[in-house]
């Protein structure tokens, strides 16, 4: 370890250097170099039984494909419709969750969170299959609904639309709570003193006061839950029914069943687009914010 | 003095390596399927050989086959499933050829089923067969006695038409999700070749699923065993292996015990067997051939047999199972139902590409 004891100005320099040069390798690693070989991989020629490393070519064969048959855009449009309907849900029920955690007693705050980050101590895997044995035609909710007397015979939540929601819902639902806290958390709580002092019920003072101070955490929360959920294969496919067609379902297709690397990879570049252009969406509306904020501050 | 120890203990190895000095493979990475040996087994060959064992488990083919692909998958015998999976990776070059002179017990193997393999692999030059099955029918017995009474239940019938299906609409019909298992079964019962290559005759299986597709829940591949065993489905056509697991478990059902059990269609089935196969990279060769011989030993073979329910490849294990294995006719069937087994070829890429496509559109209607 060559470390140097007394830091002068030069050392920290490198320092600085150092630390923002470290998610940018991190980002290269990790980031660009896989994105580098989908994107070679998507571009060759397609064989049977294509093994990596694949001979470059230009060719745009798989891309040609995901044009021609509607089975692709149709994926694509389903995934985005179904992850975004899922994160308005995550909304719905993550906003009043965070607000009540935020407004809680100072002590509360603490236990409160880690009640909801709980769950993820046991494996993803185990509590979507819990929700099978919950969701099935002799499972828990069905025994209960039973036992009530009410019903009957009740249907099976499972495989339908509705328990792909609820499973997406059930397991992003901290994603959203999290930088929903934050924003709540830290908003000035003399805002709203200031608003009822001034005649607005506490229902106006949410809607002209908290909801747009808390616009950021809210961008951050349906990012971080819609994001995963377009591309998401395990939830759709234990819990959905075997019509959703979503697209990790045809990139599963296309690597397992056509072997088709190529066209895999063309998939996974098409979805990539689609994710990016929120998050460039995100970043300008934050861009925005913020020259709001230095605009007001000066 | 302890610490000089330690680093001694540690460096040591490496020494011996870096010289050359180590004669034999000292480890070997064993890739099976979950629930595939007899307990002890690892432990068991440790203790005669020397080689220590990393035994290692996954439950669908498809994990198995992203590792091969992606290359260096660490992994020295791995047991792949006859059709499509070991057939794509052998034509895939994933395999190393094996070296028979080094597996003394291979003469034990059954030469029918080394005859299906070699239908895939010419000469049996790459895989070893362990166990195999069939393809067909796991029911529900009081819903089908309820619903057919005595009519049989060993026919294609049962999945493929509308009007019989249509009866287990409510108690719930799962096939397996995979075109390779479900489609050459929908050419039979229809008449044709079940490994027929030409495209009007997949449409036209294509269409016999489309029929019954009201009728079905799911297509599903990892949900066979459990929902056949809890009662949330009663008819199935999936691998006699999962229904055998399902019969078992599901007479352990509580409250009330699920009978279940297994019909081979008698139009014929579908055989699978899984293969033990060494891949290209592996790095301890010589200690794969010696797993595989060990495996192979018809003591080792039969109580794995016994342990799991599955018919083995190992004819000369078959005496030394138990008799609630060698007996079942679900498990080793009789003759006569043999004579009908089939097995399917994997197909060129536009062929492949074409059935993917009939496949997604009879599940989603796309």
């Amino acid at each position: 370890m060559n470390l140097p004891l007394r830091i002068g100005p030069q050392g920290q320099l490198w320092g600085r250097r150092l630390v923002i040069a470290l998610p940018y390798v991190w980002l290269l690693l990790f980031f660009a170099a896989p994105f580098a070989i989908v994107a070679a991989i998507s571009i060759s020629e397609t064989t049977l039984d294509t093994v990596p490393p694949v001979t470059p070519a230009l060719s745009s064969t798989a891309y040609a494909l995901l044009f021609e048959d509607a089975l692709y855009p149709a994926a694509y449009l389903n995934s985005v419709r179904i992850a975004a309907i899922a994160t308005a849900i995550t909304l719905l029920i993550g906003y009043p969750m965070a607000y009540a955690i935020a407004r809680a007693p100072a002590g509360w705050h603490g236990p409160l969170l880690m009640a909801v980050i709980l769950p993820f101590w046991t494996s993803f895997l185990i509590r979507i299959y819990a929700w099978i044995g919950i969701l099935s035609e002799n499972g828990l909710l069905n025994q209960v609904l039973r036992g009530t007397g009410l019903v009957e015979n009740p249907g099976s939540l499972l495989g339908t639309e509705w328990a792909i929601y609820l499973g997406i819902c059930y397991a992003y639902l901290p994603f959203m709570v999290l930088p929903l806290y934050a924003a709540l958390e830290k908003m000035d709580l003399s805002l709203l003193e200031a608003a009822a002092d001034l005649g607005a019920r506490p229902w106006r003072a949410f809607l002209t006061i908290t909801l747009p101070l808390s616009v950021p955490g809210i961008l951050g929360g349906c990012l971080l839950v819609f994001i995963p959920a377009v591309g998401e294969f395990v939830i759709p496919d234990l819990l959905g029914g075997t019509e959703t067609l979503m697209i990790g379902k045809v990139l599963w297709d296309e690597f397992f069943l056509n072997s088709d690397w190529p066209v895999a990879s063309a998939v996974a570049m098409l979805m990539l687009v689609i994710l990016v252009v929120p998050i460039v969406f995100f970043q300008r509306a934050r861009a925005r914010e913020l020259t709001k904020d230095q605009g007001a501050a000066g | 003095m302890k610490r000089a120890l330690l680093l001694l203990a540690t460096a040591l190895p490496l020494v011996l390596a870096a010289g050359g000095a180590w004669p034999q493979d000292k480890v070997v990475n064993v890739y099976n399927w979950t629930d595939y040996i007899a307990e002890g087994v690892p432990e068991a060959f440790q203790k005669a050989t020397g080689i220590e064992v990393n035994y290692t488990t996954y439950d669908t083919n498809e994990i198995l086959d992203a590792k091969l692909r992606t290359g260096r998958s660490g992994y020295d015998v791995v047991t792949p499933t006859m059709s499509p999976h070991f057939a794509r990776q052998l034509s895939a070059g994933l395999f190393r050829k094996l070296d028979k002179a080094q597996i003394k017990n291979y003469g034990n193997l059954d030469p029918e089923i080394l005859k299906a393999l070699a239908k895939y692999d010419p000469g049996n030059e790459h895989g070893v067969p362990w166990m195999w099955g069939t393809t067909g029918i796991g029911y529900n017995v009081a819903a089908v006695k309820q619903r057919l009474g005595d009519a049989p239940v060993d026919t294609l019938k049962m999945i493929f038409d509308p009007d019989t299906v249509a009866k287990f609409k409510d108690c719930g019909v799962m096939l397996l999700d995979s075109p390779t298992d479900v489609l050459p079964a929908a050419l039979l019962y229809l008449g044709l070749d079940p490994d027929s290559k030409k495209r009007e005759d997949l449409e036209k299986a294509a269409d016999v699923v489309r029929k019954v597709r009201p009728s079905i829940r799911k297509f599903t591949s990892a949900e066979m065993i459990n929902a056949l065993a809890t009662g949330n489905i009663c008819l199935a056509f999936t691998f006699s292996g999962d229904v055998l697991q399902a019969r078992d478990r599901g007479a352990k059902a509580k409250p009330s015990a699920v009978e279940i059990s297994y019909a081979i269609p008698r139009e014929g089935s579908q055989l699978w067997i899984d293969v033990m196969a060494v891949p290209k990279d592996a790095k301890n060769v010589a200690a794969a051939h010696r797993w595989i011989d060990y495996l192979l030993d018809p003591k080792v073979a039969a109580a794995s047999s016994d342990a799991v329910g599955y018919a083995s490849g190992n004819k000369a294990a078959v005496p030394l199972m138990k008799k609630e294995v060698s007996e079942d006719p679900l498990i080793y069937p009789p003759e006569a139902v043999r004579a009908k087994f089939f097995t399917v070829s994997p197909g060129e890429q536009d062929y492949v590409r074409l059935r993917t496509r009939l496949w997604t559109s009879i599940k989603t209607g796309r």
